[in-house]
C-alpha cells in the first residue's frame, strides 16, 4: 500500500552501560494524509522514541520512515515537532519565536511582508495575537504551548508531531487547548501524530489510537479506529455509548498491560503480600508501581 | 509624593503643599521608606565605623621597624598628600611644556634648522610617575590583558563547547595550564617579549606588554572553562528545535547557543577580570613594571616613616578598583542578559 507516511518496520536498540537495550521492535504503521493519530502506552515504552525517529532526530537501527515517497534521514521543518516542554527560546518574544521558524522555512518563497503576515496569522490561529511582544517567561504554560503549536503550524509541515503537548497543563487549560486544536484541525486538516497519556484526549481528537505494548522491545499492541463524526463536542459525546465504548477499550488495554507488567514481580513478592495488613498492601503496591516504572525505563 | 497611597491622597487633596508634606511625614509610608533607607545605608555604614574603630585600635598596638602601623587617620593624610604630589607634578609638567613652547617659537624666529625644531617639539616631560599615574597604568594594562584573553577565550570556548571531540582533546591542556601562578609565567614572558618584540620605535613599552601578556595568560582559563560549560549545556530541546528548523551553524550559534551561554560566559568574564587584577599587581611588583604593584614595592624599598601608610593607601585603592571593575561587569551583564529575573550578584 502506498500511504502518505509509512513507518516501515522500525526497530531501535540503544547501547547502554549494561549492554544493548532494544527499545522498539518492529513498529509498523501507515498514516493517511490528514489523519489524526494518537500514540498511547505506559510510561517508558518508547512513544517518544517513535516520534523522534519520525522527526529524524533519532535513526532507527532497522527499518525506516518514508514520507511522501521520500526516506526520512534527518530532521526538517516538514515534520514540525511540538515538544512537551514548549521549548520556546526564552530570549525571544512570542512573535520572534514564530518568526524565526517562518524566516527559516520561507526565506526564499515569501517576501518580508508576507512572512510578517504569516507569523501574525498563525499566532491569531492559536489566539495569541494579543501577546506578541511578551517573552515566554511572562506568559502562562497554556499560552507557551499555544505559541509552540503556532510555531509548528507556521512551518506548514507535512506531519505535525506532538509529544504530550498538553501533559504539563492543568485540566481546565488542557480542555481549552484540545478544543482549540480541534478547531485548527477542522480548518487545516493537518496530518498529526500525538503522544498522550490522557484517554479522553485520545478518543476525542483521534481518527485512530495506536496502543503500544510495554517495553523493552515495545511494539504496536492494538489499533483502535474511532468512528465518531467530526466535529466532535465533548459534552454531547459524554453521553454517547460509542464514545464510552472506545474509552473503555483503551482503558482496558492499558489496564491489562499494567497487569502483565506487575505479574512477574508479584510472584517473587507473594510471600510479602500474604503477610498483608492493609497499609502493608498499599505500600507494596507503590513499590511495584515504582518498579514498573524502573523496569520500563530500562533501569532493570 | 508618588508614594502616598490612594486613601491619603484623596483626604489630603485640598491641603496646602506644606501641610501635605507634614502629613506624609507622619504617615506609614514615610516610616517604611525611612526603615528601608536605614537598612540600605545605615547598616553598612555602621559596619564600616566598627571596622575603622577596630583598625585604629589594632594599628596602635603593632610597632614595626618603620614605626607604628598606620591607622585610618594617617592613611587618610597620606592619601591627601599623594594627591597633592600628583597635582604639583602636573603643574611642573605644564610649566615644562610652556617653556618648551617658547623655545620652539624662539628657534623658529632664529631660523634654526627644521630638524632641531622637531627635536625640541618632541621632547617629553620625564617627571616621576605619581600614584594617580600608576593607577591608570595598571588599569590600562589589566584592561588590555583582559580584552585579549576574552577575545581568545570566548570563541575558543564556543568551538570547544560545540564539539565533544575537540573538548576531549583540549580539556587536559586546560586543566594543566589553569593552576599555573602568574609568577611562574613572568620570567618566560619577559624573555620572550624581549626576544620577539624588537622595534626601534615601540608602540607599547616592553614592560607594559610583559604585564599585559601575563594577565592574559591567567585570565584565559575562567572564561574559557565557563564558556565551554555554558555552550555544551544548552538545553537539548532547544538544540532539537534548531535541528528541526535546519538552522545553519551561524544562525544556530547566534540565535540559540550564545544567548543560552551568556550567563555562564559572564560568570567566567567576571572571574577572569578579578583574577587578572590580582595577577597584575603581583606581576608589577615582581617585574618592576610600572603600575600600582611597582608603587607598593618602591615604597617598601624606600622605607620612610610614611611608607606603610602609603602602601596602605595603595592596598585600599587596589581593593576599591577591583570592586569597581566587578560592578562594571555586572552592569554590562544586566544590560546584555535576557533573563531579567535572574538574581545577579
Ligand atoms: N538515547 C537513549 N539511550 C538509551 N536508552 C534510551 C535512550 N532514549 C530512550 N531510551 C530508553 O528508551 C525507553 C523508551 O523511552 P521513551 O522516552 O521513548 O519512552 P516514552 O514512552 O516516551 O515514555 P514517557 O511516556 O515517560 O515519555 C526508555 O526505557 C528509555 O530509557
Ligand atoms: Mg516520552
Amino acid at each position: 500500500m502506498n500511504s502518505y507516511l509509512d513507518i516501515d518496520h522500525i526497530s531501535i536498540t540503544f547501547p547502554t552501560d549494561s549492554g544493548p537495550l532494544n527499545v522498539l521492535n518492529n513498529v509498523d504503521l501507515n498514516v493517511a494524509k490528514g489523519e489524526f493519530i494518537s500514540l498511547i502506552g505506559h510510561s517508558g515504552c518508547g512513544k517518544s522514541t517513535v516520534l523522534n525517529i519520525v522527526a529524524g532526530l533519532l535513526n532507527a537501527t532497522e527499518g525506516g520512515v518514508v514520507l511522501e515517497e521520500k526516506e526520512v534521514t534527518e530532521p526538517g521543518p516538514d515534520r514540525a515537532v511540538v515538544f512537551q516542554h514548549h521549548s520556546l527560546l526564552p530570549w525571544l518574544s512570542v512573535y520572534d519565536n514564530v518568526r524565526l521558524a517562518v524566516d527559516q522555512v520561507f526565506k526564499r518563497t515569501k517576501s518580508k511582508k508576507e512572512r510578517h503576515e504569516w507569523t501574525l496569522h498563525n499566532l491569531d490561529l492559536v489566539h495569541m495575537g494579543h501577546a506578541l511582544d511578551r517573552k515566554p517567561d511572562e506568559i502562562s504554560g497554556g499560552m507557551k504551548q499555544r505559541v509552540g503549536i503556532a510555531r509548528a503550524l507556521a512551518m506548514e509541515p507535512k506531519v505535525m508531531l506532538m509529544d504530550e503537548p498538553f501533559g504539563a497543563l492543568d485540566s481546565l487549560t488542557r480542555t481549552h487547548m484540545q478544543d482549540s486544536l480541534m478547531e485548527i484541525q477542522a480548518e487545516l486538516n493537518n496530518t498529526v501524530i500525538m503522544i498522550t497519556h490522557d484517554v479522553d484526549e485520545a478518543v476525542l481528537l483521534s481518527d485512530r489510537i495506536i496502543m503500544m505494548t510495554n517495553g523493552p522491545s515495545a511494539t504496536i499492541g492494538e489499533i483502535l479506529n474511532i468512528d465518531l463524526p467530526k466535529p466532535r463536542n465533548r459534552l454531547e459525546l459524554a453521553e454517547d455509548p460509542a464514545y464510552n465504548h472506545y474509552r473503555a477499550e483503551v482503558v482496558k488495554f492499558l489496564h491489562e498491560r499494567h497487569q502483565t507488567l506487575t505479574k512477574d514481580e508479584s510472584s517473587e513478592k507473594s510471600s510479602v503480600v500474604s503477610l498483608s495488613s492493609k497499609s502493608r498492601q498499599a505500600d507494596d503496591e507503590n513499590q511495584k508501581k515504582s518498579e514498573v516504572v524502573k523496569k520500563a525505563s530500562g533501569e532493570y | 509624593m508618588a508614594l502616598i497611597s490612594a486613601e491619603t491622597a484623596t483626604s489630603t487633596f485640598n491641603m496646602p503643599r506644606f501641610e501635605r508634606f507634614l502629613s506624609y511625614m507622619a504617615s506609614d509610608e514615610w516610616n517604611k521608606a525611612v526603615t528601608k533607607a536605614a537598612r540600605a545605608i545605615m547598616i553598612p555604614l555602621a559596619a564600616l565605623l566598627v571596622f575603622l574603630m577596630l583598625w585604629s585600635i589594632g594599628a596602635k598596638s603593632i610597632v614595626t621597624s618603620l614605626g607604628v602601623f598606620p591607622g585610618p587617620s594617617t592613611v587618610w593624610e597620606q592619601s591627601l598628600s599623594l594627591y597633592d604630589e600628583h597635582q604639583s607634578e602636573r603643574i611642573k609638567a605644564a610649566a615644562f611644556y610652556e617653556r618648551m613652547g617658547k623655545r620652539v617659537d624662539k628657534a623658529i624666529a632664529d631660523g634654526k634648522p627644521q630638524k632641531k625644531i622637531e627635536k625640541l617639539r618632541n621632547r617629553k616631560y620625564t617627571g616621576k610617575e605619581t600614584f594617580i599615574d600608576q593607577i591608570f597604568t595598571s588599569l590600562k594594562t589589566v584592561l588590555v590583558g583582559f580584552l585579549f584573553a576574552s577575545l581568545i577565550a570566548i570563541p575558543a570556548g564556543i568551538i570547544c563547547g560545540m564539539s565533544a571531540i575537540l573538548y576531549t582533546a583540549v580539556n587536559p591542556l586546560i586543566q594543566l595550564f589553569k593552576p599555573i601562578s602568574p609568577l611562574a609565567w613572568l620570567p618566560l614572558v619577559t624573555m620572550v617579549v624581549s626576544a620577539v618584540y624588537v622595534t626601534s620605535d615601540p608602540m607599547f613599552p616592553k614592560a607594559f606588554l610583559t604585564s599585559a601578556i601575563t594577565v592574559t595568560l591567567c585570565c584565559l582559563w575562567p572564561t574559557l572553562i565557563n564558556t565551554i560549560v555554558g555552550v555544551s549545556g544548552v538545553d537539548k530541546d532547544l538544540i532539537n528545535v534548531s535541528r528541526v528548523l535546519r538552522l545553519n551553524a551561524f544562525t544556530k550559534t547566534v540565535k540559540i547557543i550564545l544567548p543560552s551561554a551568556i550567563p555562564l560566559i559572564f560568570t567566567g568574564l567576571r572571574l577572569s577580570l578579578s583574577t587578572g587584577w590580582m595577577v597584575l599587581i603581583a606581576a608589577e611588583m615582581l617585574a618592576q613594571n610600572p603600575g600600582l604593584g611597582k608603587f607598593v614595592w618602591d615604597e617598601f624599598q624606600n622605607g620612610s616613616s610614611n611608607s606603610l601608610a602609603r602602601i596602605m593607601v595603595a592596598v585600599l585603592v587596589i581593593g576599591f578598583i577591583g570592586f569597581l571593575l566587578d560592578r562594571i561587569m555586572l552592569l554590562i551583564q544586566r544590560k546584555v542578559s535576557w533573563d531579567k529575573n535572574a538574581v545577579l550578584r
